[in-house]
């Protein structure tokens, strides 16, 4: 079993995924309980993965590899390491709230609706377990489809532009990187192997090129200014669920994929424009914050706001130091949760008002106590209040930063006030004040399912919050080696 | 065995399929009018039947009838796919035909006989023999195109094919003469021997070459020869669309490695250059304007030229990889449009042509088990994982890579991404757009036909099958391919 656990991690949900489409949507109830069941079930199977991780070692753990095209040389290659395993738990984790979550606002096509979460699922967990080129190209692209129609049969009124936005977009950065795969398969060796590639000696225009392949691709999917005018669009879009799953996991998968390909394929290029990564990201945190400001959508305001959030993130990367690095790991982690809990009480809000004006709102604390409660610790989150897992992120970041380049260190910093700003504001005109519209005085707080979901994330937000050293822990060889790895150079003498 | 019978023997799938073909002629006009199904159910066991033979055949080689006929690996895999589609294509016709009064006896030989003209292609080592096939298969086309009689859009089609059919084999003919007059020589083998002595910038054989091509390029489809494509696949009946989107494809592909790596590997790189040009032509042509159509048939058409062009970049390659990705590319072009064209005439009913993109409006509410498969086959012919469509691109971009036109490759995947959108709007108009209103559904459900409906799911399904465990198919084309250069 062991052996195995990844690919269970992987095969389980998507079978169980078919499972439920075969229940079909006229047996609703059944196929929300099986759905419950098998994202119970997945949970389960990469809980041992932490368990039995060992945290001494960069190397990949609980691997498999076995031939899977012989003629081209691409091996069915898995395995976990201190950078990927969280992921694979956020992942798992996420998916079982999504379930609970979306268990009555989701009323047509309910079994469709389930089972493409769960091969979503599946498909997202290959993409951080994927150690074969191909493999991690193939979930990569294949987790397209479920998203695609996810936002197209459950979305909001424009949902046929955002998701063909959103799959052309990301479909068209993707495609690169694949070439790049195929470049990097003649120069390795005739190797998939992610890892073969890390060693393989590269001339500095090969890599400006692969890093520009691989950019345009993570880029797009972090979204990284300027490319990200899909995120908002699919954000408003979206289901509650899929907007969770996007903010949480899918937005992950860039900059998970900067830190398995880019920076050790190609170190000389990332040092070399790390500059331009360090300009994006400072632009993601100041700009996009201040777009964010000014939403009178809250869907559309939180969505800015990751955009700005995942520039801590790339931040971190391209400073090249282990602290800085750590830390966007926890900024990744910590915005699943956080990001995910804002989506889902806007979800909340939504199911209730069916409106995510926030002019439609004002005073909702005087109706939902409870819910005021929640949404505050997670907006606090949000703004990286000391505590909150949004502030241990944020500050080693920027602590790293600093050692390398002050001066961008304290323009992040400023991205701290935004955040606050437009956090606080949305927080401000929707949920204080006195009650203004009738409808918000007839709202109902939460019911215990809503209680359980939000106070599950919110019982995470805290952890990680004031008990960051489990997550470090776990994280910390991978990232050593991994600095260590990009320090040396691979211009061949 | 003494070597008169060995000769006999490396012919016998296509002396059984002949002989068969006459048999159903016969026994459809004996028995045609009490038992209708005669003729379908006796070509299925020809197509059985050859399937066996050639089975029986795989791992000899050699020549015979003096080079007329070549068996190599190649040969037994193209002529095992070929047996498949035309399989296929008759599962998939009965009810359809049967709706428009041409459920006849004629269609099932002339498939025969098509089939029996790939197999001569692909199996031709002479200049004399691979003509003869072409012409075989393609007489056999122009009859089936215009089969529907009462069809004014098939007869047209019919008659357009016949007359730029017939100017492309003109065209290949002329270029067979120069390169018979240059060498002396009608033998593939032996014109690749007698190459080595000519200067590849002889004007004689640079024109062979050229006019070679064109030939070629206009029986598979590529830009600048793809006039005729979409009007014949729209006005044919979508059942000979069906056969003339899969069979005469492989056929197609033999001509490229019998006339062009057979025999003129040597000269590989001029006809490279012509093929890099037809690449990028097909490419933007067919998948740009792809974008403007309505009608599904005409985009599938513009599609195939699309795909086209990606199966002609591992011709460009000119490797023994390249020439085996574009085989796989080929062979999965041919399933995909096989399901393609396959749930339009599943969808179509009497006097209804599911045709048109909206007719599929809302099929996911109507049919969820047909969009899904739609959706298979659409994300697979986009070239999204996991189907079996994007190990077929994958192939052939390494192998472009392989062989050093990185910016090909590029070019390649960002039409691709422009390719997607077209698909995707199949997939829309199925999964998020509401049944038309105005179409009574009461009284137009989908016909049941369950035969071509287990077929679809089984082709569909196929795509996605092949798309998990791509190793085994992949590993065949190449040992098809391995015999050739």
């Amino acid at each position: 079993m062991n052996a195995q656990l990844l690919s269970y991690s992987i095969w389980v949900p998507i079978v169980g995924g078919l499972l439920v489409l075969a229940v079909g949507d006229r047996r609703a109830q059944l196929a929300r309980w099986l759905a419950l069941l098998v994202s119970l079930l997945a949970f389960a199977i990469t809980i041992p993965l932490y368990t039995g991780f060992d945290t001494h070692t960069a190397a990949m753990q609980f691997s498999e590899r076995v031939a899977w095209i012989p003629s081209l040389n691409i091996y069915y290659h898995l395995g976990v390491d201190g950078i990927s395993l969280w992921f694979v738990l956020l992942t798992s984790f996420l998916t079982v709230l999504v379930v609970i979550s979306s268990w009555r606002n989701v009323q047509t096509r309910v079994a469709q609706f389930m089972a493409a979460f769960l091969i979503m699922e599946g498909m997202m967990i290959g993409v951080f377990c994927a150690l074969d080129a191909i493999l991690f190209y193939v979930f990569w692209e294949a987790m397209l489809i479920p998203m695609f129609l996810i936002i197209g049969v459950w979305g909001g009124p424009r949902r046929v532009y955002a998701t063909i936005k959103f799959f052309l977009y990301t479909f068209l950065g993707s495609v690169l990187m694949l070439v790049a795969l195929l470049y990097l398969y003649f120069h390795s060796d005739h190797s998939f192997d992610l890892l073969v590639y890390q060693h393989t000696p590269l001339g500095m225009t090969a890599q400006i090129l692969i890093f520009i392949a691989f950019f345009v691709a993570f880029a797009v999917k972090i979204p990284m200014w300027p490319v990200h005018t899909w995120l908002p669009d699919a954000h408003v879009e979206a289901p509650t669920a899929g907007s969770v799953v996007l903010a949480a996991i899918m937005l992950k998968m860039g900059a998970y994929g900067f830190l398995r390909l880019s920076l050790p394929i190609v170190p000389d290029a990332s040092h070399k424009l790390a500059w331009l990564m360090i300009l994006l990201s400072l632009i993601a945190i100041i700009y996009v914050a201040l777009v964010a400001i000014v939403q009178e959508d809250m869907k559309k305001l939180v969505a800015y706001s990751s955009i700005a959030h995942m520039g801590f993130v790339t931040l971190g990367f391209f400073v090249f130091d282990s602290v800085a690095i750590e830390g966007s790991i926890i900024q990744m982690l910590s915005h699943g949760f956080i990001s995910a809990a804002m989506f889902l009480c806007i979800g909340v809000l939504y199911d209730r008002m069916h409106t995510r004006n926030i002019r439609a709102y004002g005073g909702v604390a005087n109706v939902m106590p409870i819910f005021a409660a929640l949404m505050m610790l997670f907006a606090m989150g949000n703004v990286g209040l000391p505590g909150t897992s949004g502030f241990v992120g944020e500050f080693m970041v920027v602590l790293g930063t600093y050692q390398m380049h002050p001066w961008a260190a304290i323009l992040a910093a400023t991205g701290l006030i935004t955040g606050a700003s437009y956090t606080l504001w949305l927080f401000k005109r929707a949920i204080f004040g006195g009650i203004v519209h009738p409808e918000v005085a007839a709202l109902k707080d939460l019911d215990l399912r809503e209680i359980l979901v939000l106070g599950t994330l919110a019982a995470f937000t805290l952890l990680l919050g004031v008990w960051p050293a489990p997550f470090l822990d776990i994280v910390h060889s991978s990232v050593q080696h991994l600095v260590a790895q990009i320090a040396v150079s691979k211009i061949p003498a | 065995m003494n070597a008169f019978l060995l000769h006999w023997t490396f012919a016998i799938p296509e002396i059984w399929v002949l002989s068969m073909a006459c048999v159903v002629l016969l026994a459809d006009l004996y028995l045609g009018e009490r038992l209708r199904d005669v003729a379908p159910v006796l070509t299925v066991l020809t197509l059985l039947g050859a399937a066996v033979l050639t089975f029986f055949e795989i791992g000899q080689s050699g020549t015979a009838f003096a080079g007329q006929l070549i068996l190599d690996p190649f040969t037994n895999v193209a002529e095992l796919f070929s047996y498949l589609a035309v399989l296929m294509v008759v599962l998939y016709s009965r009810r359809y035909l049967m709706d428009r009064g041409i459920y006849r006896g004629e269609i099932y030989v002339l498939l025969l006989f098509a089939l029996l003209g790939v197999m001569v292609m692909v199996s031709g080592g002479s200049l004399l023999s691979i003509y003869l096939g072409l012409e075989l298969l393609a007489l056999s086309q122009y009859a089936l195109v215009a089969f529907h009689r009462d069809s004014l859009s098939a007869t047209e089609a019919g008659l357009k094919y016949f007359v730029l059919g017939a100017l492309a084999s003109g065209l290949l003919l002329y270029g067979m003469s120069l390169l018979y007059g240059l060498t002396g020589t009608l033998d593939v083998r032996h014109i690749a021997a007698a190459l080595v002595n000519v200067n590849s910038s002889n004007l004689i054989l640079v024109f062979a070459l050229v006019f070679i091509v064109a030939g070629i390029a206009f029986k598979l489809g590529a830009a600048p020869f793809h006039m005729w494509l979409p009007d014949v696949y729209q006005g044919a009946p979508t059942v000979v669309t069906t056969f003339l989107a899969s069979a005469p494809k492989i056929g197609a592909f033999a001509l490229i490695v019998r006339l062009l790596i057979d025999g003129g590997y040597g000269m590989l790189e001029s006809w490279q250059q012509i093929f890099i040009a037809l690449t990028l032509v097909s490419l933007v042509v067919g998948n740009l304007i792809a974008i403007a159509q309505q009608n599904l048939k005409r985009m599938l058409a513009y599609s195939t030229v699309g795909h086209v062009g990606f199966l002609s970049l591992g011709i460009v390659a000119g490797t023994a990889a390249g020439f085996a990705s574009a085989f796989f590319y080929t062979i999965v072009y041919v399933l995909m449009s096989l399901a393609g064209f396959g749930m339009i005439l599943l969808l179509s009913r009497a006097g209804f042509e599911a045709e048109r993109i909206d007719d599929f409006k809302g099929l996911a509410q109507r049919k969820p088990w047909y969009a899904f498969l739609m959706l298979i086959i659409m994300f697979s012919m986009a070239g999204v994982p996991p189907t079996v469509g994007f190990y077929a691109k994958l192939a052939v971009f390494q192998a472009v890579i392989a062989a050093g036109y990185v910016w090909l490759a590029v070019i390649g995947v960002l039409l691709a991404v422009i390719g997607a959108f077209y698909y995707l709007r199949v997939v829309k108009v199925m999964f998020f757009d509401a049944p038309d209103p105005d179409v009574d559904f009461e009284n137009a459900p989908i016909v049941r036909d369950d035969l071509a409906s287990a077929t679809l799911s089984m082709n569909s399904l196929a795509l996605l099958v092949l798309g998990i465990v791509p190793g085994p198919l992949m590993a065949f084309c190449f040992y098809a391919m391995q015999g050739v250069i």
